[in-house]
């Protein structure tokens, strides 16, 4: 696993700050992420670890503050949430937000990494390797019996896995992980772990988590936030022995 | 149309046997074909409705798959109507000047300013405005036909989405997009003859049949634009397009997350469905005869998404069976031809209480049967949609503890 700091960086969030009716959601906040590197972000409620996601996919907009993305450092500020999305950003929310109404095939389709452009997509007819594609990505998080079922009549935990799923159909760069295991047996946390360190040999992968059982067993990186800037980085034991962690997140 | 693609939409074969039926067997009934047990009008009337399932399949496209609740679709129609309107007038009245003319002959500019008299006589102008200035070709009015209303959808489109206004901040938009239009072409500056509308359109220029063939041709031409519609909206909506669209109406964050330019493909729909609906006013004018802007009045786009609804949204045979029940129903009433119902202290007049019925069945099926009329092809074909939902588990007994996992 890579340090981060030594190998090509992915990603450089520098000096971000952003403020809600005067409420100040992220505050002066710096984060990098390398090539192949798993890191973990924790943080009491309102820390702005949301927030922050939402800045590097583009939903809200800093007020001050670069984002850096990729080899040639593209200004990711100046993309929509669909542009940032093709430039190879992978986003798994919270709450699993799948689309319900169709089959757990038809997500996985739309999530696959294919032209975006409405003209393209018109005339986009699935091929044997798509088809292909779609059972191995399935097969991969254990939804290939569940191909042809609405992926609305999933249990809480199957639509947690398809859209991990969709997550990886779409073949990101950097994934960002929102509470993965909200929802998930204890057989299923060390399936979604398994994963996600996997992952992270040859993708760049941020987790936020509450658990910390859970983040224990990431065994990354691990950054702590706390009024919208980081409070502290490094190995779990050294954040959890920082004092001023302990106060604001652990002590609690 | 790629292998497979009517076998995996029964609806479609389906769709297109029945409309045939349909069209055949008014056909033999009609006046011009057959013994005349369907009055020459009645053709009119369907073939009317028609075009309305056509422009029904244009909302539930816009609305009910792509979640995007338009009030304002009618005025593409009405535009429609306009553009082939203006043609069918000129050629007519072009028609009328050279008969009245005999053998004296005109010039090109005298026989334009007779035209002009005749037409804008009624309000009081004689010159024919620029907008005119095509009027004397068809292909030009049927590129127009196209063209005017697919450029008014693109651009409002573009600034609408672009601007991401979505909800009900767009239908009250798309709305008085509609009440503008109206309004403005009742003004005689228009040039389209103010609150009079074009009128005569009945009338086929070069076509020397009687109204009980051309109405009869005109229900084939209606029936045909109809099937088309029909299987380009199937072929759109099946694929993965429809699957982005339906998605984008269930979570729009969500498909722009995954990538999809959201605002293209709203604007691609719009400006569509805005064409076909131009299409399907293009050949509903003709049969109606008249076009005047109260036709574009935002109640008309109002009605639409009535019909969609009560028809049930989100399928394209939904929209044509609530267009089609709703409009026959309503000609049925308006005709004055249903008896009164007396209750004893109060007659009801089903002309007057008709719209209150329409109404009352809207908020009905909205609430009892959300897939309208087209509910009723589930339980012909037994289709029972699985029950959704369930009880989420806690995280601790996890996904297949639950109830539906099990069966």
């Amino acid at each position: 696993m890579s340090t981060g700091a030594g190998a090509a960086t992915l990603l450089e969030v520098s000096g971000i700050s952003v403020s809600f009716d005067g409420f100040k959601a992220i505050n002066n906040l710096s984060f990098s992420i390398g090539r192949a590197e798993l890191r973990a972000v924790i943080g009491p409620n309102g820390a702005g670890k949301t927030t922050f996601m939402d800045i590097v996919t583009g939903k809200t907009r800093p007020d001050e503050g670069s984002v850096l993305w990729g080899p040639m450092s593209t200004n990711l500020l100046k993309r929509n949430e669909a542009q940032i999305a093709r430039a190879g950003i992978g986003r798994k929310f919270q709450k699993p937000t799948v689309f319900e109404d169709q089959s757990v095939t038809d997500n996985l389709m739309m999530a696959l990494k294919a032209h975006r452009a409405p003209w393209r997509v018109l005339f986009w007819r699935a091929g044997a390797r798509d088809a292909a594609r779609v059972r191995e990505v399935a097969e991969q998080v254990g939804l290939a019996e569940q191909l042809p079922r609405k992926a609305g009549e999933l249990s809480h935990g199957q639509k947690q896995w398809l859209e991990i799923g969709m997550l990886l159909a779409q073949e990101p760069q950097l994934l960002l992980v929102d509470e993965p295991a909200a929802g998930m047996t204890l057989a299923e946390r060390e399936q979604t772990t398994a994963l996600l360190v996997a992952l992270a040999r040859d993708h760049a992968v941020v987790v936020v988590e509450h658990d910390m059982e859970f983040v224990r067993r990431l065994d990354c990186k691990v950054t702590v936030l706390h009024e919208g800037s980081v409070l502290a980085e490094g190995s779990l034991d050294h954040v959890t022995a920082d004092k001023r962690v302990i106060e604001v997140y652990l002590g609690r | 149309m790629k292998p497979g693609f009517l076998s995996k939409n029964p609806s479609v074969l389906w769709f297109l046997a029945i409309l045939a039926c349909f069209t055949l067997v008014i056909t033999l009934l009609s006046h011009a074909y057959g013994p005349g047990v369907i009055s020459t009008s009645m053709v009119k009337t369907l073939g009317k409705t028609l075009c309305l399932c056509l422009i029904a399949i244009a909302m539930d496209l816009v609305w009910g798959y792509t979640g995007i609740l338009s009030l304002g679709h009618f005025a593409f129609f009405g535009l429609g109507g306009y553009m082939i309107g203006m043609w069918l007038m000129y050629e007519r009245t072009r028609d009328i000047v050279l008969a009245s003319a005999g053998d004296f002959p005109m010039t090109q500019q005298e026989v334009r300013d007779a035209i002009g008299t005749q037409i804008f006589g009624v309000v009081g102008g004689s010159d024919l405005p620029a907008i005119w200035t095509f009027a004397g070709s068809l292909p030009m009015q049927l590129l127009f036909v196209v063209l005017v209303p697919g450029l008014l959808a693109l651009i409002f489109g573009w600034l609408a989405f672009r601007s991401r206004v979505t909800g009900v901040y767009l239908s009250i938009l798309t709305q008085a997009m509609t009440l503008a239009l109206s309004l403005y072409l009742f003004q005689n500056e228009s040039g389209l003859r103010g609150n009079n509308g074009l009128s005569g359109l009945q009338n086929i220029p070069g076509l020397a049949a009687d109204q009980d063939h051309s109405s009869v041709w005109f229900l084939w031409a209606s029936a045909f634009a109809l099937a088309l519609g029909y299987v380009l909206s199937a072929a759109i909506v099946s694929g993965k397009f429809g699957s982005v669209i339906r998605g984008i109406r269930d979570d729009e964050a969500r498909v722009r997350f995954l990538g999809y330019p959201v605002e293209g493909y709203k604007l691609f729909v719009f400006t569509l469905t805005a064409v076909i609906a131009a299409i399907a006013g293009a050949l509903y004018y003709p049969q109606a005869g008249i076009i005047n802007p109260g036709e574009m009045a935002p109640i008309a786009s109002i009605y639409l998404a009535v019909w969609v609804a009560i028809g049930g949204r989100g399928r394209l045979y939904g929209a044509v069976m609530g267009a089609f029940f709703v409009s026959i129903v309503s000609s049925w009433f308006t005709g004055g031809r249903v008896p009164d119902l007396p209750l004893g202290f109060y007659t009801v007049k089903w002309v007057d209480w008709w719209q209150v019925l329409l109404g009352l069945s809207f908020v009905l099926v909205t609430l009892l049967a959300p897939k309208g009329l087209s509910g009723l092809v589930d339980l012909l074909a037994h289709i029972r949609s699985p029950r959704r939902g369930g009880t989420p588990m806690g995280p601790d007994q996890g996904s297949l503890q639950q109830e539906e996992a099990r069966e």
